[in-house]
């Protein structure tokens, strides 16, 4: 299937996803366990996301230019600098480590 | 403007007076402006105008946004992307049932109040305690992001498509800190630190053995089996990108601490 396909199933499955919260018995959700698992779930998702972007190359593992990104928005976040700063800070420190000539 | 009130209509106050109309206003700037980051990502990954658009207006939700177009960047499949931006929309799921009991919002409402139900509109309506401030919280963060997020995405989108080669701009160095920016806020505490690095352990190991996109499902499986038996506060995790209380005294308003 092409992109296309999986872009516009994933946006029926996300309008899904919140629409059954207005239907389904608040009972059935708010089982502690369901909550917590959809809240350590976003966690590690985020986690996983934020290493796979700074190390993974395909199927193999390096050190680049991008690890200074994650140094650069770690303290950025520290300095509880915004979002969008945050994220200029990981584009910034990239582009001037390749600059320098590493990764 | 009278501030009198009759029957079953709200009561009229001045918008500028609402705490919430004017935190939600900020808030739609403040989460509005990064969909500039999202536009200019999502083009540097590969994805078209329209397709980055049409994530922006149909999918709506920043975490599952990002994470569609990071995992097709690293070259997993549409449908790894599809179930890890699935996944990480289920606490919307719970965000929606949270806005039902607050509002309780009749007929066609619900499926507008539905694709608006996002981290953000949820986190400002309940942090007030008056259901007409709740009601103007929702629909003013709601709409408010919607509309700024949808005009940043199409700005990010056209200016990534203008800027060329991603890599020099560091365009991939901004998308591990939008990660890690998405993450930041809801690692409060000993739990969500020790689950982050869990699973970021788990998805290093996991990526030389599996497709690209596969070790986020890996990842997903290990956090759902830790939320499962585990017994910390039950809203971890879900936290506002951008917390619209920021200098509020968190516990007070979550009532409760691990």
């Amino acid at each position: 299937m092409n992109l296309w396909t999986w872009i516009l199933i994933a946006c029926v499955l996300a309008y899904a996803t919140k629409l059954i919260g207005y239907f389904v018995p608040a009972k059935l959700l708010q089982n502690p366990r369901i909550m917590h698992v959809a809240g350590t779930m976003t966690i590690g998702l985020l986690a996983s996301l934020t290493l796979v972007n700074a190390v993974a190359s395909g199927q193999g593992l390096v050190l680049d230019a991008r690890i200074g990104a994650l140094l650069a928005a770690a303290v950025a976040l520290l300095f509880r600098a915004p979002f969008l700063v945050v994220v200029i800070a990981g584009a910034a420190a990239a582009a001037l480590l390749r600059l320098l000539g590493w990764g | 403007m009278s501030g009198a009130s009759r029957g079953q209509e709200p009561a009229r106050v001045r918008l500028g007076a609402s705490p919430a109309f004017k935190i939600a206003v900020s808030l739609s700037i403040a989460t509005g402006l990064y969909g500039v980051s999202f536009g200019a990502l999502s083009v540097a990954s590969g994805f078209d105008f329209w397709q980055t658009m049409a994530l922006s207006l149909l999918l709506f939700s920043g975490g599952s946004q990002f994470a569609f177009i990071g995992v097709v960047a690293g070259g997993g499949s549409g449908l790894a992307a599809m179930m890890a931006s699935a996944l990480l929309g289920l606490r919307n799921g719970i965000y929606g049932m949270q806005i039902n009991a607050l509002l309780r919002p009749g007929g066609l409402k619900r499926y507008a109040a539905a694709h608006v139900t996002i981290d953000e509109s949820t986190a400002t309506a309940s942090g007030q305690t008056d259901p007409d401030e709740q009601r103007r919280g929702f629909w003013t963060a709601g709409i408010g992001i919607f509309i700024l997020w949808n005009i940043f995405t199409a700005v990010g989108a056209l200016a990534g498509d203008a800027m060329g080669d991603p890599k020099r701009w560091g365009l991939d160095g901004a998308a591990v800190a939008a990660f890690l920016g998405l993450l930041w806020p809801r690692l409060r505490g000993r739990e969500p630190w020790a689950i982050a690095a869990a699973c970021a352990l788990a998805t290093v190991l996991a990526v030389p053995f599996v497709p690209s996109g596969v070790p986020i499902l890996v990842a997903a499986v290990v956090a759902a089996v830790i939320g499962w038996y585990s017994h910390a506060r039950l809203n971890e995790g879900l936290e506002p990108d951008v917390d619209p209380y920021a200098g509020v005294d968190r516990d007070r308003k979550i009532g409760g601490t691990e």
